[in-house]
């Protein structure tokens, strides 16, 4: 093995708050250089791994921008380049490994020092990545491959569901098809059980690309593995999608904490959130119904009198409530509760996807989202810590899935949602949040510093970068990366489950022969075979 | 001088091809750590500005690079008059004065850039000297690529105390150095590349040198 063969440059400066100065070697273009690329610098004791942040170009001499020299001369331009005009490149180091045997048993490990003055620096190569971010194993799951290279980026995904995680990027950037992906890598090799709050419906049976083109999602390649829920039947059949159970939901199952988050969707004042729970003390598990019989009569007034609402909040509050009244799946009366299907699915392991069809008011998402987590929190909650006392068993971890997360998660109501909860609790009772959003800088900040990984595609407004880097040391260098990513099928993933901030390119997703490595029998190739038929 | 500096690069290649052939042109007629005087043999037969010369006595090789030459009259007190009014040709003109030979010499400067000892190039200043009425040969292209495989002698140019031109020098050197080297434009390349981390603060310098070696 020998240093020199692809050197590219040398240490020349650094901090170990700022990363190092490399100086490009005269034979390195500067060109090659993409901000975001790994390289690995062979200290002297020690090897570092880190990250392209910047690249910049140097001269010796400031005589050299002020009057430059006869580039046309070729003779000039190959002496001049590299040695009085060269590139130099800013690295952020991220990880380390010793020289001797007990460190390399070890692993990598986060770096506290710089590399010595004159280090080699090169490219890092495929076993360098998979040093770092280890094989495709049984639960290692193949994200992508780093920019420019070959490798396979695989990322730990059981260690990845443990806290909540984070999908940003602008509309458009990818982040459905990410997600998907990463679904359908827990479903291969994580322990836990999925509940996806589908509002465009694009993860259950089938989604579509920006080519309009026909993907498959979870449900065509885990059959045995996922069911699909729906909040419209009419819609789901249109589409050709076969359900496994139609969501209603029955007056009796509203509670007075579900309404209180849709306080800004409906337009409630806060008293008329406060008058829902007098009511609720008023007509017990009723209280929605008779809430919206009640008419202008007179024994209205006097009722509203002894409770001490004024008829303008109560009128405000009806308005509200009519508002999901309308909402066509909710009902007088269910014939089995929404929430206990879905927890018995769950129990038995199986991935739920609730579509939301035509409803993707956000007042019906948030509605239905915050109603159903809440009750499987609750039983989650008690089930854990049945467990901790001995009396039972631990459930399955389970990651629920949301989209459009700044609407439940921003710093008005995250304190107040079950969300926001989950977010902070993290992994305590097994259940941790998938966040879905293209405007990070609307979710609580709090619960973004709590996030365990976050995956972001482009994002280009200043806000939304500096609150999804919050949090992370050397954010400007990470700054500098993100903003760079092309619009397109590009991703920064960094934080908990990964080593080292990483910036890949998705794995392709979509064509018949991808659909081979995520369905659930990998090395079945009559399935696979099948698969392509079917397609076709 | 153009003259005399193609027939001296005609030398140059024709010893590139005997390598065994080695040229005296002259002797040390002054002698100092750094640089040496020597006289040629011959009226206005110098070898060219920027040439390899070497001193050589049992032990050491003492190489130098000439950086100036001239010639002047024996007697310092008596200037060369002009003869020539009447001669047809400068050939004439020296037939018809056969005593000019005798009365002006030609002399040529040398700067000290190294030295071979035990079959070892040193880049650097030799103990001692060049002896006095040491024999002076032209480097024949062997010693040349031998030498110019390390370009240190480039920073003896550039700091040298002694009056000289110095980015002429180089540059000449350089020119005369790339006539015998296998790749000439890697040779100038790779010697504009040391000169560009010598002179990295000074781009006007080195960019008289590399308008001065360019092809």
């Amino acid at each position: 093995m020998s240093i020199e063969e692809n050197r590219m440059g040398i240490v020349v400066s650094g901090s170990s708050n700022k990363g190092v100065e490399v100086r490009l070697d005269a034979n390195t273009s500067v060109e090659d250089m993409v901000v975001g690329r790994y390289v690995t610098i062979e200290g002297q004791k020690r090897r570092f791994f880190g990250m392209i942040t910047e690249v910049l170009l140097g001269v010796t001499d400031l005589n050299l921008t002020q009057t430059p020299p006869d580039t046309k001369d070729p003779f000039i331009a190959e002496v001049l380049s590299g040695t009085s005009t060269f590139g130099t490149l800013q690295v952020m180091p991220y990880l380390t490994i010793g020289g001797d045997i007990e460190s390399v048993v070890e692993g990598p490990q986060p770096v506290k020092t710089v590399p010595s003055h004159y280090s080699a620096v090169k490219l890092a190569e495929d076993r360098d990545i998979e040093l770092v971010f280890g094989k495709e194993d049984k639960e290692r799951f193949w994200i992508g491959n780093p920019l420019d290279m070959e490798t396979k980026l695989c990322i730990n995904l059981p260690e990845l569901v443990k806290r909540s995680n984070g999908i940003f990027g602008k509309s458009g950037t990818g982040k459905t098809f990410l997600t998907r992906m990463l679904l359908i890598g827990m479903l291969q090799k994580s322990a836990c059980v999925n509940l996806v709050f589908d509002m465009h419906s694009e993860y259950g049976w089938a989604g579509t690309s920006e080519k309009n083109r026909s993907v498959k999602a979870l449900k065509q390649l885990f059959p045995s593995k996922v069911a699909v829920f729906t909040l419209d039947e009419e819609n789901s059949r249109n589409r050709g999608v076969s359900t496994d159970y139609v969501v209603k939901i029955g007056y009796n199952e509203i509670e007075p904490e579900d309404m209180s988050l849709l306080r800004q969707t409906l337009n409630l004042t806060d008293p008329a959130v406060e008058a829902i729970y007098q009511m609720r003390r008023k007509f017990g598990n009723e209280w929605f119904r008779k809430t919206t019989e009640l008419d202008d009569s007179e024994e209205t007034k006097e009722l509203l009198n002894r409770l001490n609402i004024h008829e303008s909040t109560f009128q405000n509050l009806q308005r509200g409530l009519n508002a999901i009244k309308r909402l066509p799946f909710i009902q007088e009366h269910t014939e089995k509760k929404a929430v206990s299907h879905t927890i018995e699915y769950l129990n038995r392991g199986i991935n739920v996807v609730l579509e939301f069809g035509r409803y993707t008011d956000i007042t019906a998402y948030i509605l239905v989202a915050n109603l159903l987590t809440r009750r499987i929190y609750s039983q989650y909650r008690d089930k854990t810590e049945k467990a901790m006392s001995g009396s039972g068993e631990t459930p399955v971890p389970l990651v629920i899935t949301i989209e459009e997360a700044h609407k439940f998660l921003n710093h008005d109501i995250a304190e107040k949602t079950i969300f926001g909860t989950i977010a902070r609790e993290m992994r305590k009772y097994n259940v941790t949040l998938l966040v879905i959003d293209q405007r990070p800088s609307g979710i609580d900040e709090e619960i973004m510093s709590q996030m365990g990984t976050k995956i972001t595609c482009l994002l280009d407004n200043e806000r939304d970068m500096d609150s999804v880097l919050s949090g992370v040391s050397g954010k400007s260098e990470l700054k500098s990366v993100l903003a760079k990513l092309s619009a397109k099928q590009q991703a920064l993933i960094f934080g908990h489950a990964v080593p080292m901030p990483v910036a890949f390119q998705p794995r392709e997703y979509g064509s018949a022969e991808s659909y081979k490595g995520f369905s659930d029998k990998v090395n079945d190739t009559e399935q696979a075979q099948k698969d392509i038929e079917d397609l076709w | 001088m153009d003259n005399h500096q193609a027939s001296d690069e005609i030398r140059l290649k024709e010893c590139a091809v005997n390598t065994e052939e080695i040229e005296r042109i002259g002797e040390v007629i002054e002698s100092a750590t750094s640089c040496f005087t020597a006289q040629c043999y011959e009226l206005d037969r110098f070898p060219a500005l920027g040439a390899l010369v070497k001193t050589q006595n049992s032990t050491r090789q003492i190489y130098g690079i000439v950086f100036n030459a001239s010639t002047e009259g024996i007697d310092p007190g008596r200037k060369p008059l002009a003869r020539g009014k009447d001669a047809s040709s400068e050939e004439a003109l020296y037939e018809a004065n056969p005593q000019i030979a005798k009365l002006l010499k030609s002399e040529f400067e040398a700067l000290v850039v190294g030295y071979k000892e035990d079959d070892r190039v040193f880049h650097y200043l030799p103990p001692q000297p060049a002896p006095i009425h040491s024999f002076v040969y032209l480097c024949p292209a062997r010693d040349v690529t031998e030498f110019s495989r390390s370009f240190e002698f480039l920073n003896t140019i550039l700091n040298s105390s002694v009056t000289l031109p110095h980015e002429e020098l180089i540059a000449a050197t350089l020119r005369r150095m790339g006539l015998v080297q296998e790749d000439k434009h890697a040779f100038l390349v790779a010697a504009g590349k040391h000169l560009a981390s010598t002179l990295s603060g000074d781009f006007n310098r080195l960019r008289t040198i590399l308008e001065r070696i360019r092809e």
